[in-house]
């Protein structure tokens, strides 16, 4: 039920900043980032409710996940909005929160018995910092969203609204470099601690699953941007390019590995 | 209501007309001095480049359209006639409408350009020290200086470049956000290049190069915008650390292509490059806008800026013109409250207000009156009322007809505390 409620207030930030990306009034913006605050609250709450009745993490079936997920990324996206005060960023990113809770919070919750493989201290390391990793990349992803509108409206020589609410190449460019790079030392951190966990319960580093896989593909794509912008200068274009397509690479294989293929980072199908 | 408006704008006459017209702050106090009549007590010159306009309260507006017209003419040895079509007369709403328009930069040639409202406020200045400014243009300015201050805070009007070297600016703003730590490569010579670079520097540009053909003129050049001269042989050098290049040459082909600027950003590690070319013709070939992280635009580019900007202004104007409808209307109110007749009647509610009130207070606390002796406190309040109004009510319907008619009505306000349903 509060998962409920949190859903309507991401319903009602994700109305007003759409609206606010049209007509940007401050007042609208208010009203998105203040009924944003509330629903994130909200889903706090029900997180922690279910981790005490759990007994552990909320994050063991894809309900969760992508609960857990939509949470992860307002979280980042307030920390962001806090720091640099870009209320157009919203616009671009609370659709994606709140689209990511409806199927959490719609569908009844069945809670089921945990493996006992899972249930460990590593579990809250790892995945919070896996989950928070996601959610970084996802902010870079609408960034670079950003980044690519705004780039086009100025080589195009479009000068009209879109052109005027956006920030400018250089804010953009920074912050998605910024964002990427935390993202990138916490997936990085996500699989040392998941290789770790692997070896103390499994006995093995690497188990070939295929969240792993998927995980180490991703991190090579977003290893690449990094090394190309330290070495060569991709930035701008380029680097929001890699930045859209490996977050495409991320919601696939979050998407395919929870509902179609075997994994143990599916406990539904394990 | 007498509020009256004489004048002339850069959309009924010719510069050559308003020049002959405009009239030097210097000279103002005498010519407001010269202007001030029995029927014309409040006057107020507005003279700048664009617009000459009288604003005047009389008591007979008809009289007085044709003593400001006469004053025109005489001042400036132009017959009436000559004047004629270029001049609009506007009274009483019309007037009021007209000078909100004017302060909130409305009727300006460039929609939203601030200086008038400075002209205004410096014209009413000048008014009141010459005491041609009364009650009704004092509060009519006041009233118009707040109309402006909210058509710039609550609409977008005065919000993009409108001009062709700040448009580069706005460009330059969208692509770097800070441009403190930027250098800006000034190519060529001219008023429009300074002009650009000068408005960078005004929004945070410190460091400046200067090239050009001839390099003593980058010389002098550099000195004047506090920076340093390179030579144009071998300008391309210095292109690996300039953000900004503002080029405008009287070369016949271009200075710079896409092959020598893909070179430059490959030694840039891609750091974006912001090029305005504003030469005829063009000094920066049109495909290096095709190269990654390079922006280029050249004058025509610059226009569309300042074009798409004026739409928007215009459409903020709607706006602004909602507030100033509301606005004139709160300002009638406030001089209908001026009128005599609904004075009185406002005078003698607030007085029975008051004896029903001490009634209500005395009464009961009489114990075995009857309902004679009732009826004669209730009779001895009204005479006292009667009397006590006698005064003012005789000076307010003897003055009805005179110029201290509002003088007088602001004053039995003050002394009786009559607040009417204007809103401040």
């Amino acid at each position: 039920m509060i998962l409920k409620i949190a859903l309507f207030f991401y319903l009602l930030s994700t109305i007003n900043c759409l609206i606010y990306f049209v007509a940007p009034k401050k007042s609208l913006g208010r009203i998105y980032l203040f009924s944003a605050i509330i629903g994130f609250i909200l889903h706090t709450a029900s997180i922690v409710l279910e981790y005490t009745q759990l007994g552990h993490i909320p994050v063991t079936n894809f309900q969760e996940g992508m609960s857990f997920l939509s949470w992860t990324i307002i979280l980042v996206f307030l920390i962001l909005e806090f720091r640099y005060k870009i209320l157009i960023l919203g616009s671009f990113i609370i659709p994606l929160a709140f689209v990511s809770l409806l199927y959490p919070a719609l569908l009844a919750h069945e809670a089921r018995e945990l493996s006992p493989l899972l249930q460990s201290s590593w579990l809250v390391f790892h995945v919070s910092l896996a989950f928070l990793g996601d959610a970084a990349f996802a902010l870079a992803f609408a960034i670079s969203i950003m980044y690519i509108l705004q780039e086009n409206q100025l080589k195009a020589r479009r000068f009209g609204s879109t052109f005027r609410k956006l920030p400018s190449l250089e804010v953009l460019d920074a912050l998605n470099h910024r964002v990427i790079t935390i993202g990138f030392l916490l997936l990085t951190l996500g699989i040392i601690t998941g290789a770790l966990w692997a070896r103390s319960t499994l006995g093995s580093y690497i188990q070939g699953d295929p969240r792993e896989i998927w995980s180490i593909i991703t991190w090579v794509i977003y290893a690449a941007l990094l090394h190309g912008r330290f070495t060569v200068g991709w930035r701008g274009r380029r680097s929001a390019i890699m930045a859209i397509v490996g977050f495409a690479v991320l919601v696939f294989a979050f998407v395919s590995i929870n509902l179609f293929m075997p994994s143990y980072h599916n406990p539904e199908r394990f | 209501m007498g509020i009256l408006l004489v004048g002339m704008s850069h959309k009924t006459a010719p510069v050559e007309l308003r020049e002959k017209l405009s009239m030097p702050d210097e000279s103002l106090s005498d010519l407001l001095t010269n202007l001030k009549s029995e029927n014309v007590p409040e006057c107020l010159i507005l003279s700048t480049c664009n617009r000459v306009e009288i604003l005047a309260h009389c008591t007979n507006p008809e009289k007085g359209i044709d003593e400001i017209k006469n004053f025109l003419s005489a001042q400036h040895q132009t017959t009436a006639a000559d004047l004629e079509p270029h001049v609009y007369i506007q009274e009483g709403e019309t007037a009021v409408r007209h000078i909100f328009e004017v302060a909130s930069s409305l009727d300006s040639m460039v929609v939203g350009e601030p200086q008038i409202l400075g002209q205004i406020k410096n014209a009413y200045t000048i008014a009141s020290e010459n005491q041609t400014s009364g009650l009704i243009l004092n509060r009519l300015m006041h009233k118009a200086f707040s109309v402006a201050k909210r058509v710039k805070t609550e609409t977008r009007i005065a919000q993009n470049a409108v001009s062709i070297s700040y448009a580069a600016v706005e460009l330059a703003k969208k692509i770097f956000e800070d441009l403190g730590e930027k250098t800006v490569m000034l190519i060529g010579a001219g008023e429009m290049i300074e002009l650009a670079a000068r408005h960078l520097m005004n929004n945070g540009a410190k460091s400046i190069l200067v090239t050009n053909r001839t390099y003593s003129r980058a010389v002098e050049l550099a000195q004047e915008f506090n920076g340093s001269a390179i030579r144009f042989d071998s300008f391309t050098d210095s292109l690996i650390r300039t953000d900004i290049i503002i080029s405008s040459t009287g070369s016949p082909h271009y200075i710079l292509n896409h092959h020598d600027v893909k070179e430059v950003l490959h030694q840039r590690r891609n750091k974006p490059i912001l090029m305005i070319d504003i030469a005829v013709p063009r000094d920066l070939d049109p495909e290096i806008n095709k190269i990654d992280n390079v922006y280029l635009y050249d004058i025509d580019d610059l226009q569309s800026v300042v074009d798409t900007n004026i739409q928007e202004r215009e459409k903020e104007a709607e706006k602004a013109y909602e507030i100033v409808a509301e606005e004139v209307q709160t300002f009638l109110r406030w001089i209908a409250s001026l009128d005599v007749t609904p004075m009185i009647v406002l005078l003698r509610e607030r007085f029975e207000q008051i004896r029903q009130e001490e009634l209500q207070k005395t009464l009961p606390r009489l114990n075995g009156i009857s309902e004679k002796e009732k009826k004669d406190i209730e009779t001895m309040a009204i005479a006292m009322i009667n009397k006590i109004l006698h005064g003012p009510l005789k000076a307010l319907k003897t003055h009805s007809n005179q110029d201290d008619k509002d003088t007088l009505i602001q004053i039995i306000k003050e002394i009786f505390q009559l607040h009417d349903s204007e809103k401040e």
